[in-house]
């Protein structure tokens, strides 16, 4: 009996399986089984057979009969094994952003050199994937649990089941497994306006602006770029807005700063940073972050982004 | 909580090549066109899922359905009963077909379809059909494999290994039970009126023509197997029904309402000793040896030693008899039995009677009367025939005097006519006469073949004495039996003729295979299992004892099953993985440890990172691992071989500093 049981939260009357070190083992006492509704009717059936054998004296409806029930027991055998036994590991979980679905992935090895077929996994009533897994060999299996705040976000309890090979037992074991998703923060708005390059100058980055009458090109219109700097007529030609780019500043760095944010709330705050996070990610723009405790040294790239996101998803 | 996975054309093929089967089977036993249907709706099925057709609406599949039962009502004029029950459920079954689309509608289908499979059963249990219907069984144990994995990749040929391997791991559970299972005798409740159609054998009444009829089957009446030696042909005859009344041209029974006196029995000379199995007949009556002095169990004799049962024989029955070929039955003859063995309808057969008068008043002894017909059927022009002519208006008169062409009805009927008009008292007995000795297995089969009727006269001093009118035609018939005798052989059945050895002999050694089958298979019933747990555990064993025997050998037997299927087994790591592992256990020790995530040659630049000076061999063994493990080389190739004694001494060699 587990050792947190209470008769009336069905929820703790049945074992589950723990983390020891990396993986979690789905060994024997972790594993339960009960008929599937298909196997009441198997019952049915072979009692209506019964009935008639007994009923005709059918030496041979006798022998089907207990052929059938010999099949239904060795069956409910070969469920239990296609699951018991099986190790699950963390694997791989990519950081996403709140209100994206988090795509947790386990990896379920097989040691007892059978082939599983049809292992069904989900998290309690969400995400569900069902794979084989070879003999002596692992497998991925792919569960998306939706997200809604920003932080760690840890894997539920996984239930594991299968009704291989006769759909007559289900088979089903939980596993707490230890996974964590890091799930930043949700960008704010489009309408929250970035400090704008100009402001960013007083900041400190003052000789990076000036050579601002060296007209250098054209790039589309991104929020927070000054009216001032849109090329009307260019704009006119071409479809949608320019904005006029000057020398120097290609490569220009933002600062995005905890105290330039607008909002009094804390976590609207956050998501602002996010948006511009995310906007001068996609512009390939240099930028630092800047935090009440923490900052990050203006850079650019995917592992630079990552970096800003997650010391916003964890502050 | 399975994934919803629509099932798709393996799985249909599946379901529809089980069901093909098991059709195939009823077709034997159902009218004609429910086979028709079936194979009708299968295809039509086939090419809804061949061409992603609609399946049909509902206002199509009702009045199908109502269609099918009415069909089934018009050919069976019931719903009920064997037939037309069976019948029903597998119209209902192929036309349940149109409306099987997802998991859920093929597993309830596939458990239908094994009813159904084994409703085949009712009709036959012949040891080929028993074999037969493990062909459904089987695809349609796969078909429910297929549909329990969603993602449908397995091959068909694995899932036919898978079920019959499932199969054959039940097969000892199936072993125990049919031994162990307490066999209750049935019936539970009442058995529809047509269950036992189709049994042939004799009937409480003969016509002419109902023995010939009965004669052309080869199907088997019992086997006998004798703890003596085996009588003479001629000595066999196997007593049956025993007809006194007669009608024009029938001859019946007496009623068992009647109060007539038990005939006396006083028996001579040496006893045979025989063990009777029999096939069902659906009449009450047994089959024993002329004349029997025993009785088997919950059987009673008729006041003419007929031997009768209180319920038709309706399952194979095996039981022990006594005879002792010499007897005398009936001292006395009360006035009641005098006037019914007299008995006769007068106003017919005018020539008859005539002669019967002219006999009586020229010989007056009775026993010359009886030798006076007898030589008239062997002197005069009489033919023995296995077909007959039609008989006239008066048929005596017109078979002993213009056709004389008959079987043994008609002589043993006429003769018991002529003496019964002379004034001596007789009946008619039909049975079996003979048999024939199977040398695999030293037991008698007795046929349709050989059923036959002849006659018993009473006469003073000496009873109720057996006299075969058809001896004095074809004495050969019962000498030699049938096929010696009957003027026109080749209307036998093939396997009751003497002019194929090879076949013949084939089917015997066919027969001793199929009377192990009845015997041990079929006619396992409550006494046989007493019997043999009696034998096996000794005496003392009891009816009350065989629940609790099932429960402690079914128990041992899953917990057997169990440790062969589940045990832990104990992981023999290939020799590659191994050795691997042999290295990342070396580096264990300083603390390098792989995570699980990380590839083979991923780790190794990490280790490499921690032992500078081991870059080399580090590098070469993660790399010579990972080829080994991915290159999709055979395990037993050459290559695969070097290069795995490569990596051993590597790993052998390796040391950290």
């Amino acid at each position: 009996m587990p050792a947190d049981f209470k008769w009336t939260e069905p929820r703790t009357w049945f074992r589950v399986a723990q983390p020891s070190g990396e993986s979690t083992q789905l060994s024997r006492r972790h594993v339960y089984i009960l008929p599937t509704r298909y196997g009441w009717l198997y019952a049915l059936l072979l009692l209506a057979t019964l009935t008639g054998a007994i009923n005709y004296s059918l030496s041979m409806g006798f022998a089907m009969t207990f052929w059938l029930a010999g099949l239904g027991s060795v069956s409910m055998l070969h469920t239990w094994r296609n699951l018991a036994h099986l190790k699950i590991s963390p694997y791989r979980a990519q950081p996403v952003i709140a209100g994206q679905p988090a795509l947790f992935e386990f990896k379920v090895s097989e040691e007892n050199n059978r082939a599983r077929y049809a292992v069904n996994a989900m998290f309690q009533g969400q995400g569900q994937d069902c794979r084989d897994i070879p003999a002596l060999a692992d497998s991925i299996f792919k569960l998306t649990l939706p997200t809604q705040r920003r932080g760690w976000l840890k894997a539920p309890r996984v239930v594991f089941s299968t009704q291989f090979p006769l759909s007559l037992f289900n088979v089903w074991a939980y596993a707490e497994i230890d996974h964590n998703c890091l799930v930043y923060p949700a960008p704010g708005p489009h309408s929250l306006a970035m400090a704008s390059p100009d402001m960013q100058a007083k900041e400190g980055q003052q000789h990076s602006l000036q050579g601002n009458d060296d007209f250098a090109g054209h790039r589309t219109y991104q929020f927070g770029d000054s009216p001032k700097r849109v090329d009307w007529k260019a704009s006119s030609r071409e479809q949608g807005l320019l904005t006029k780019l000057f020398q120097g500043e290609a490569t220009s760095t933002l600062w995005l700063d905890w105290r330039t944010t607008t909002d009094d709330n804390t976590e609207s705050r956050i998501s602002q940073l996010a948006r511009w996070v995310v906007d001068a990610e996609n512009n390939h723009l240099s930028y630092g972050l800047r935090l009440p405790q923490l900052e990050v040294k203006p850079h650019s790239g995917s592992a630079h982004y990552h970096q800003c996101m997650t010391a916003l998803a964890l502050m | 909580m399975q994934a919803p996975s629509q099932p798709r054309m393996p799985h249909l093929l599946w379901l529809l090549f089980a069901l093909s089967c098991t059709f195939g089977l009823h077709a034997f036993n159902l009218h004609y066109w429910i086979s028709i249907a079936f194979a009708g709706l299968a295809i039509w099925r086939y090419l809804i899922e061949k061409y992603q057709w609609p399946y049909p609406p509902l206002w199509l599949r009702l009045p199908m359905t109502i269609l099918g039962g009415v069909a089934v009502l018009g050919t069976y004029g019931s719903l009920f009963g064997r037939d037309a029950s069976v019948a029903l459920f597998a119209v209902m079954i192929a036309l349940k077909l149109l409306e099987t689309r997802n998991a859920r509608d093929y597993i309830v289908m596939i458990m239908l379809g094994y009813f159904l499979t084994i409703n085949t059963l009712l009709f036959s249990q012949a040891m080929w059909v028993s074999f037969a219907i493990l062909l459904p069984i089987m695809a349609l144990t796969a078909c429910l494999i297929a549909v329990s994995h969603p993602n449908a990749t397995l091959p068909w040929a694995t899932q036919a290994k898978l079920s019959g391997k499932l199969l054959l791991q039940s097969v000892p559970i199936m072993l125990v039970l049919f031994v162990l299972f307490p066999r209750i005798p049935g019936p539970i409740w009442g058995i529809p009126h047509d269950a036992y159609k189709g049994m042939t054998g004799l009937s409480d009444s003969m016509e002419f023509g109902t023995i010939s009829d009965l004669s052309l089957s080869s199907k088997i009446a019992f086997r006998a197997e004798f703890q003596s030696a085996i009588p003479d042909n001629s000595a066999l005859y196997w007593r049956g029904p025993v007809l006194w009344h007669q009608e024009g041209r029938r001859w019946r029974m007496t009623s068992d309402t009647l109060p007539l006196k038990q005939e006396s029995l006083e028996v001579f000379g040496s006893r045979v000793d025989y063990t009777i199995t029999l096939e069902p007949h659906n009449k009450n009556w047994l089959l024993l040896l002329d004349m029997p002095i025993a009785l088997p169990a919950d059987a009673y004799a008729k006041h003419d030693l007929q031997i009768l049962t209180k319920q038709p024989v309706r399952t194979r029955i095996r039981y022990a008899g006594q005879a002792h070929p010499q007897y005398k039955l009936g001292q006395t003859l009360g006035e009641r039995e005098r006037t019914l063995a007299l008995q006769l309808l007068e106003d017919e057969n005018p020539k008859t009677l005539q002669l019967a008068a002219q006999w009586r008043k020229d010989l007056a002894a009775p026993l010359d009367i009886v030798n006076a017909a007898l030589r008239m059927f062997r002197e005069q022009e009489f033919i023995y025939t296995l077909a007959p002519p039609r008989l006239g208006e008066n048929p005596v008169d017109d078979f002993l005097f213009n056709i004389r062409r008959g079987f043994c009805e008609h002589y043993a009927s006429s003769f018991v006519y002529l003496m019964r008009a002379a004034g001596v008292p007789a009946r008619i007995v039909t049975g079996y006469q003979g048999g024939e000795i199977n040398p695999n297995g030293n037991y008698l089969i007795v046929r349709q073949s050989d059923a036959h009727a002849w006659a018993e006269v009473w006469l003073k001093d000496k009873g109720w004495v057996r006299v075969d009118p058809t001896s004095a035609v074809a004495p050969n018939r019962i000498e030699y039996g049938i096929s010696n005798s009957v003027s026109d052989a080749n209307l036998l059945p093939i396997l009751a003729r003497q002019d194929y050895p090879i076949l013949k002999k084939l089917y015997l050694n066919w027969d001793a295979i199929n009377n192990g089958w009845n015997q041990w298979v079929l006619g396992y019933d409550e006494q046989k299992q007493l019997q043999l747990l009696k034998k096996l555990l000794g005496e003392k064993i009891a009816w009350g004892d065989i629940g609790l025997l099932l429960m402690s050998v079914l128990i041992g037997l899953m917990l057997v099953i169990s440790y062969l299927l589940l045990r832990n087994k104990t992981i023999i790591l290939d020799p590659l993985r191994k050795t691997y592992q042999q290295f990342l256990s070396k580096l264990g020790k300083i603390g390098l440890v792989k995570a699980n995530h990380e590839g083979a040659i991923e780790f190794g630049e990490r280790a490499a990172q921690r032992l500078p000076e081991q870059v080399s061999e580090i590098e070469a063994i993660s790399r010579l691992y990972s080829d080994l493990q991915y290159a999709s080389l055979d395990k037993t190739d050459n290559r695969h071989q070097t290069a795995l004694q490569l990596l051993k001494q590597l790993v052998k060699n390796f040391k950290i500093n």
